[in-house]
């Protein structure tokens, strides 16, 4: 698996992203600047990691969304290379356009930070395959702007198509419908409030972060 | 010549943070306070006759995201 992870000014996670990557797949991902406006030759999976790029200016993910390296991956993105955007990455997926609604400031206004329970809504993702539909995981979160909005025929779709891939189930942010993280209509793109990379080990307190990323190694080098 | 973009929230959107100066006003005292939304204003010092529609286009590109805002121009008359 050729991995990359997007640097932006101003990612805090991009770190944590290519340790889990690599000790997942074995392999270090390209860890490419926002500046450059291409992807390594053959990437055959991008991350986008968390963080608050470009001091969340504007809008959180907003700068970042417009950056030269973007184009590259809404281009991959479109010929069917999986995209993860994790935190800050779901927000810049959102403001790109390539994930549908948006991602507003936590309805009680705090910064939220701890391990929270999700349920796994669709097994069949190419990222959650591992997983069974309906089980149980916890995933730490940490933002202040994890508020997923959308009109209520968007919100319809994305349930009527098993696109909302996680869901809350505590009240955590004051998500539309508790959404947690939701997939594109093709199924390669995925974005999620909630840190899987930061439960990959057991000295993180869980790993039930672990098997999306093995899953996504099972579907990417096959 | 410069203008003025005012970004505010679609009605419906919940605004947390209008929520909080609603809440902070009363605690205040002032009484009479309905409610209270919050938005940003965008200064542009744009050259000589730069067009309502690529002042649209900044906006729509990049100034809302108008899944939940809403923008308002307004030219300001040069001085």
């Amino acid at each position: 698996m050729k991995s990359a992870v997007i640097v932006f000014p101003g990612s805090n996670c991009d770190r944590d992203l290519a340790v889990a990557l690599e000790e997942v797949t074995g392999k270090k991902p390209a860890m490419v600047w926002h500046k450059d406006s291409e992807l390594p030759e053959g990437t055959d999976f991008i991350g986008i990691p968390g963080g608050f790029s470009y001091g969340d200016y504007l809008r959180s993910g907003a700068m970042a969304a417009r950056s030269p390296i973007m184009r590259a991956v809404k281009d991959a993105a479109s010929k069917g290379v999986p995209v993860i955007g994790i935190c800050n990455g779901f927000q810049v997926l959102t403001e790109t356009g390539l994930l549908p609604g948006a991602l507003m400031r936590n309805a009680r206004l705090s910064f939220v930070c701890r391990p929270v329970p999700l349920r796994v809504e669709n097994s069949q993702s190419l990222f959650t395959a591992q997983y069974d539909a309906g089980e149980q995981v916890h995933f730490p979160v940490a933002h202040h702007d994890g508020n997923y909005q959308a009109d209520k025929s968007t919100l319809d779709r994305l349930e009527g198509e098993g696109r909302v891939a996680f869901r809350y189930l505590d009240q955590v942010n004051g998500s539309a419908r508790d959404i947690a993280g939701i997939l594109n209509d093709s199924g390669n793109v995925l974005g999620l409030m909630p840190h899987p990379e930061r439960a990959i080990e057991p000295a993180h307190g869980a790993t039930d972060g672990r098997r999306l990323f093995e899953g996504l190694l099972e579907t990417v080098a096959a | 010549m410069k203008a003025r973009v005012f970004v505010t929230l679609k009605s419906g959107v919940l605004d947390p943070q209008g929520k909080a100066i609603h809440h902070a006003l009363e605690g205040l005292g002032f009484s009479g306070v309905n409610d209270v939304r919050a938005g940003k204003l965008i200064e542009l010092d744009l050259a000589d006759g730069t067009e309502d529609s690529a002042i649209e286009d900044m906006c729509r590109k990049l100034l809302a995201n108008t899944v939940i805002e809403n923008f308002r121009i307004e030219r300001l008359a040069d001085a």
